[in-house]
């Protein structure tokens, strides 16, 4: 039993991290409804960028500090520069299109982030604990083993999910975020300007990217396959479904947990590795009973 | 003036239905085949057939495969390497475990493998639309990857997991030769135009286009989705198959499971949509396009004379094929088909414009 709980906590921490890549994905759904592949590499754009600032900055005062500033303000450049180069120019196209669009700005920001960095693999050390714990040693005989990055990393999750819902309902511009993912039109006619949230809302999701970077590069260390982890969100995103926050959160601990369950007490029977498509054929399985996901708008057809 | 339909009268319902109704396309395709079977063998050199000629070609097959699902009936997959994947080892084992069949037999059962897989893998666009479809069918890519790489039995229990072949043979000729194999694949890609050309004008392919612009109207009119969904997922996965087969055998000669990864789904979707969704000529275009592209830039820095590492001109390549797709997407967003179709309505007056 003991053994049981440990997978699933480490499942479930590991379904928080998928979550907060998810949580880009729906950022942006949401507000645009442009299904936003970079946001794999826009993790990985950022995660580069602040790790070799950390390093040129070492020397001063404050570095963690300082790099996150010149990090968050490129993640606002980098959304000024897709609004202004990628969104305007395609609106109104097809959302197959626009997806495309995305592909293109995964590829150049994959491409742009190792050019302008390197691509080496870099140690990110921002003073995350190390080591593990025993936890519930009072219920289960010989405690249950967890990683206290995970725990760390589970927090900064929650922190930003509730920071993130306190945006969207509390202020002046998640309500007009909220506007804008309701109905663009009538959003526009009551005087939102949709560039304008366009750029604040793909700033958000850099922000979150930076966020889920920082904390799967001090695990991982920070290499070109993190740019690879938008493809470990997609499945928390269909089961989610694209247009809830809450959705991208639950979806992530499902598919977490579902995953290291399954390789661990499936996986021996059919010869391992089925961590790789087990996620998606969980999303799959659910799809088929709502195929809205499990938080997502059902939308009606009108002929 | 070169392309001016005027005086083009049809009498018969038989010329009213043809593939090309005006002469100019005619004489377009026949130019077309003269080049493809006469002049190309006549100039490329084997470099150029291996490089340049042969991927084109097998990738426009795949191409216009997933257009007929994607262009033509709405579906988005992103699982097209899979079907490759599929009918490649489809017919790797139906020609080491049937050794008596006919290679080409052995292809279109290898399509006909990915067909049965692609018809189990359509059932959930049934219910699932739009993205949440696109994402389930990434499902198939990464079993297929999985399958192939763990499963010993697919790939012959060879230790490493790779797979080299021998050149195929048919009826006593074998095809060992860059022009040989290059022969090879413009029939298989002229039939299968033909064959899907056909389909798409046909009752079928209207069926899917209703789909595609609105299912549920599509519905109401009395089309069933069942058959209109699962027939393109049908079609286009046996000819992705086939051109996954031919891919294997007659491009690569050895392969390994990651040859059909995901980054081969993306780009043939790449080729779908920069060619021109819901377009024949389109999928051929955007073969060519997205498979001669990674070459010229390759060999850009070369001909400039400018030294950078291999590294460097990865990332920058990487770079410039990213903002050529957005650059494109802006540009014409229908694809390189919708080019070729102004060029053609401008032929119509030039140069003479009154």
């Amino acid at each position: 039993m003991g053994f049981f709980v440990e997978v699933l906590i480490s499942g479930l921490m590991a379904g928080v991290l998928y979550s907060l890549v998810a949580l880009g994905f729906v950022l942006i759904f949401k507000a645009s409804g442009v299904f936003n592949f970079a946001q794999g590499a826009m993790v990985l754009f950022a995660a580069l960028t602040f790790v070799r600032l950390l390093d040129i900055l070492k020397d001063t005062f404050a570095p963690i500090t300082l790099a996150l500033i010149i990090t968050i303000a490129m993640m606002i450049m980098l959304a000024i520069a897709i609004e202004r180069l990628v969104l305007r120019p395609l609106v109104n196209q097809p959302g197959i299109s626009l997806f495309m669009a995305t592909l293109g700005v995964a590829y150049f920001l994959d491409g742009f982030g190792q050019t302008l960095w390197g691509s080496d693999i870099y140690t990110l050390d921002i003073g995350i604990p190390k080591g593990s714990i025993f936890i519930f040693e009072s219920i289960f005989e010989g405690g249950v083993l967890v990683a206290k990055e995970d725990l760390v990393a589970t927090v900064i999750a929650g922190v930003l999910v509730v920071t993130l819902a306190i945006f969207f309902q509390k202020t002046r511009i998640g309500r007009a975020l909220r506007a804008v993912a309701d109905d663009h039109q009538a959003a526009q006619s009551i005087g939102i300007p949709l560039n304008y949230i366009w750029v604040i809302v793909w700033t958000v999701a850099g922000l979150v990217a930076l966020v889920a970077g920082v904390i799967w590069g001090s695990k991982l260390g920070v290499q070109f396959s993190l740019s690879l982890i938008a493809l470990k969100a997609l499945p928390v995103l269909i089961l989610g479904g694209f247009e809830s926050v809450l959705g991208a959160v639950i979806g992530g601990l499902i598919i977490g947990s579902g995953e290291k369950l399954a390789e661990i007490y499936l996986g021996p029977y059919v010869g391992g590795g089925i961590e790789y498509w087990f996620a998606y054929m969980l999303a799959l399985g659910f799809l088929m009973f709502r195929p809205q996901g499990l938080f997502g708008e059902v939308h009606i057809d009108r002929v | 003036m070169f392309y001016r339909e005027a005086g083009q009268f049809k009498t018969s319902y038989k010329a009213d239905q043809a593939v090309f109704p005006i002469f100019q396309d005619k004489i377009f395709v026949a130019i077309w085949l003269f080049i493809g079977f006469v002049v190309v063998p006549m100039l490329a050199s084997e470099y150029m057939f291996r490089a340049i000629f042969i991927p084109v070609i097998i990738m426009a097959l795949a191409a216009i495969g997933l257009n007929l699902l994607v262009g033509y009936c709405g579906q988005v997959s992103l699982g097209s390497g899979a079907f490759m994947a599929v009918g490649a080892y489809a017919a790797y084992n139906f020609m080491i475990r049937v050794p008596e069949l006919n290679p080409l037999i052995c292809f279109l059962l290898g399509g006909l493998s990915a067909t049965v897989v692609g018809v189990i893998f359509g059932i959930p666009s049934l219910r699932i639309k739009g993205f949440y479809l696109a994402v389930a069918t990434l499902a198939l890519q990464f079993f297929t990857d999985w399958t192939f790489s763990r499963i010993d039995w697919f790939t012959n229990y060879t230790p490493s997991g790779s797979i080299a072949v021998q050149p195929i043979e048919v009826l006593g000729v074998v095809f060992d030769s860059p022009i040989r194999k290059y022969f090879l694949c413009l029939v298989f890609l002229v039939i299968f135009t033909i064959i899907g050309k056909n389909i798409v004008r046909g009752r079928i392919g209207r069926a899917w286009m209703a789909t595609r612009d609105m299912d549920v109207a599509a519905e109401i009119i009395g089309i069933r989705p069942v058959y209109a969904k699962l027939s393109a997922f049908a079609v286009s996965s046996f000819f992705i198959g086939v051109a996954g087969a031919l891919w294997a055998f007659v491009h690569l000669g050895s392969w390994e499971p990651l040859a059909f990864d995901i980054n081969l789904s993306f780009s043939i979707l790449f080729m779908v949509i920069i060619g021109g969704l819901g377009s024949i000529v389109g999928g051929m275009l955007g073969a060519a396009f997205i498979t001669l592209l990674p070459l010229f830039l390759n060999q850009l820095p070369v001909w400039l004379g400018i030294n950078i590492s291999t590294a460097m001109i990865s990332h920058l390549e990487f770079m410039i094929f990213g903002a050529l797709i957005i650059f494109f997407l802006a540009v014409e967003p229908l694809g390189l088909a919708r080019i070729w179709q102004i060029t053609k309505e401008k032929l119509r007056l030039w140069p003479f414009p009154h």
